[in-house]
């Protein structure tokens, strides 16, 4: 038989049931749409969030005060730990390797600028901080380096909050007072956006040692060190480990690096991901039940129609192919438009909300078509082999 | 040439065997006219089945044009259905949803001739047989006698060597009966072999060799010397 006329065949069937056909190949449509979707918007979230941890480079590592097991749980909880100091932090500049060192406190209070004000995020931190993270100043300059202890009264806004209290005036040189305290603003940073869930234009940067007398603490949040490329991550570490060890008599720090952030990224995606292929497994699983009830009632429906092609020369396994083909075609026909429903939706939903990213990977659009038909190809070789396997005579005289 | 010799079919009903074809041996020259008559459950359908190899015998040998078919694989039996032997049914059993042309050209299709000479095959037949305006028509907007017309067209489309056609008429008013029962003859007189099984006597007597069976066994064999063609007489 040639392959146009087995379409064909395959084909004025299927149409012949236009309605039952339509049903049955829903049942694998919807199953691929949803693990389409699912799988678009869940790449789109890893991709989206890559690139949120890339952007600052590759070369970060933060240190925080506490030993935390990898379950999370602080070992060090009696008071035994030191504080992170600023000291600390000027140490680690010392370190050969360290390209940037970046002591961060961070905390809400009010910013008040002749009689405007705003509750905003501050950010106490160091000279090295548009190096470390990659950012801009637009105008003026940024926190100079200066004596880490006592710092002058310095502070640079960010472009939102510069928008706020200033408006279209030049904020350069004029005074703004934060808990009391007045700063200096000495420079605008260019606007950032938001950075996993960070207003970073809705800030101001003051000097480490000024936001921890403003927040009364002594211990500063997080140390992030941004080494030279062409270190590998393991000697700035161990340098790291053994610089703060000499000063605290104790590993008492937990150093965090890039990677480390990406692998429980990437672990926390690889749950979504099982949760994703269960569910569209289940959707899909109902399908393939679809098609088999679907083949089953048209075998019985067409056993006098199977005996006559017999007795007209099919040959067993013809037989076997004209049904399994039908299978397959109703599945590769659910999984097409699935793919059509899936990243239509995703799109649908990437318009409605912008936000919210989306990106459908080729090679998934492949794959779901491929599963689609092996889903087809298992749920119709039982019920074909039944169809081929029949009695001829046994086929022609049923009713 | 139809050679069968010793056959013997037997069906396990329940933990009864019922023998329906009981030791049958008989030749069949090729271009004959031969009628297969006999009480219902006699085993003519068996025997018709078996010729047309969609069934084995039990025991016993069936030569087709010198060649023993019973020992031939699936694959085999089935080329060798689709080239030498057409089937008539009382039942038409014609595919719902394809045209009369359709129909017709499923041996073809399923021979894998290329659909050029397919059309004109079709074409020609079903000019032959008066269903050229048919030809687009599905089943059910066809009379019962051109249903069966279009079967025959089905049957003959492949020029097999055999026809075998089992109450072709069962199903047809006395008219169109007699219509299909002179188009089967005219096959007959080009050619080809045309065993039917009928048990209507009328239509039975008008072959030239007549077997009937009773209980599985060949009861007689009349070859009908005198017998008048009735060509295009109406009846
Ligand atoms: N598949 C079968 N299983 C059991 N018995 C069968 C089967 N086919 C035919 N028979 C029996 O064989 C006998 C002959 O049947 P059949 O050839 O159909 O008779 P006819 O066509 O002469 O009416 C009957 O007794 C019938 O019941
Ligand atoms: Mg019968």
């Amino acid at each position: 038989m040639r392959t146009r006329d087995f379409l064909n065949l395959t084909g004025t069937s299927l149409i012949a049931h236009r309605m039952r056909s339509f049903l049955t190949s829903l049942g694998i449509s919807v199953g691929i749409a949803a693990v389409v979707l699912l799988t678009s918007i869940g790449e789109g979230l890893h991709q989206f969030v890559l690139s949120e941890f890339t952007q600052f480079g590759t070369t970060l590592i933060s240190i925080n005060p506490g030993k935390t097991t990898t379950s999370g749980a602080n070992v060090g909880g009696f008071g035994t730990e030191r504080p992170l100091t600023i000291e600390d932090s000027e140490a680690l500049k010392r370190l050969p390797y360290a390209r940037a060192v970046v002591p961060l406190v961070q905390g809400n209070a009010e910013v008040e600028a002749d009689n405007r004000r705003r509750r905003t995020t501050i950010y106490g931190s160091g000279s090295e901080w548009p190096e470390a993270y990659n950012m801009r100043v637009k105008s003026g300059r940024f926190l100079p380096e200066d004596d880490p202890v006592a710092p002058r009264a310095f502070a640079v806004l960010g472009s939102k909050l510069r928008q706020e209290l200033f408006g279209e005036r030049n904020p350069l040189g004029q005074r703004i007072t934060i808990g009391g305290s007045r700063y200096r603003v000495i420079g605008v940073m260019e606007s950032k956006g938001t950075v996993l869930g960070f207003d970073l234009d809705d800030t101001v940067y003051i000097p480490a040692a000024r936001a921890l007398s403003l927040f009364n603490k002594d211990t500063l949040f997080q140390i992030d060190v941004m080494y030279e490329e062409g270190t590998t991550v393991d000697t700035v570490v161990d340098g790291i480990k053994s610089l703060l060890e000499a000063r605290h008599d104790r590993e008492d720090v937990t150093i965090t690096t890039q990677q480390q952030m990406l692998d429980v990224l990437g672990s926390v995606l690889d749950v979504l991901t099982f949760a994703v292929a269960a569910i569209g497994g289940i959707s899909l699983l109902v399908g393939a039940i679809g098609i088999v009830t679907i083949m089953t009632i048209a075998i019985n429906e067409r056993t006098n129609e199977i005996g006559l092609l017999r007795a007209l020369g099919a040959r067993q396994s013809q037989v076997l192919s004209l049904f399994l083909g039908e299978a397959i075609v109703l599945a590769a026909v659910g999984g097409l438009s699935g793919l059509v429903l899936g990243i239509g939706i995703a799109q649908l939903l990437h318009l409605a909300l912008p936000a919210l990213p989306v990106h459908t990977p080729v090679i998934y659009v492949l794959l779901a078509e491929a599963v689609a038909v092996v889903i087809g190809l298992l749920a119709g070789v039982l019920p074909a082999r039944r169809a081929a396997l029949l009695d001829p005579v046994e086929a022609l005289r049923s009713e | 040439m139809i050679e069968l010799a010793e056959i013997h079919r037997d069906f396990l009903v329940g933990d009864q065997v019922v023998h329906a074809l009981d030791d049958v041996t008989m030749t069949i020259e090729s271009g004959e006219y031969v009628s297969i008559m006999g009480p219902s459950g006699s085993g003519k359908s068996t025997l018709l089945n078996l010729l047309g190899l969609l069934d084995r015998p039990t025991s016993g040998v069936y030569c087709l044009n010198g060649q023993d078919v019973t020992s031939l694989s699936d694959i085999e039996q089935a080329q060798v259905r689709n080239r030498e032997i057409g089937f008539v049914f009382q039942m038409f059993h014609l595919v719902p949803r394809l045209t009369a042309a359709e129909n017709v050209e499923l041996p073809l299709i399923l021979a894998g001739m290329l659909p050029e000479r397919r059309k004109t095959k079709v074409a020609d037949v079903l000019e032959d047989l008066g269903l050229a305006d048919r030809s687009h028509h599905k089943p059910d907007q066809l009379s019962g006698g051109q249903r069966q017309r279009v079967a025959i067209a089905r049957a003959t489309v492949t020029e097999p060597r055999v026809l075998l056609a089992d109450e072709p008429t069962g199903n047809l008013d006395h008219k169109s009966g007699t219509d299909v029962i002179r188009i089967l003859e005219q096959l007959n007189e080009r050619g080809i072999t045309l065993i039917m099984v009928t048990h209507d006597p009328e239509m039975g007597q008008r072959a030239r060799r007549q077997l009937r069976m009773i209980d599985g066994r060949l009861h007689s064999d009349v070859l009908n010397s005198d017998h008048v063609h009735h060509g295009n007489e109406a009846s």
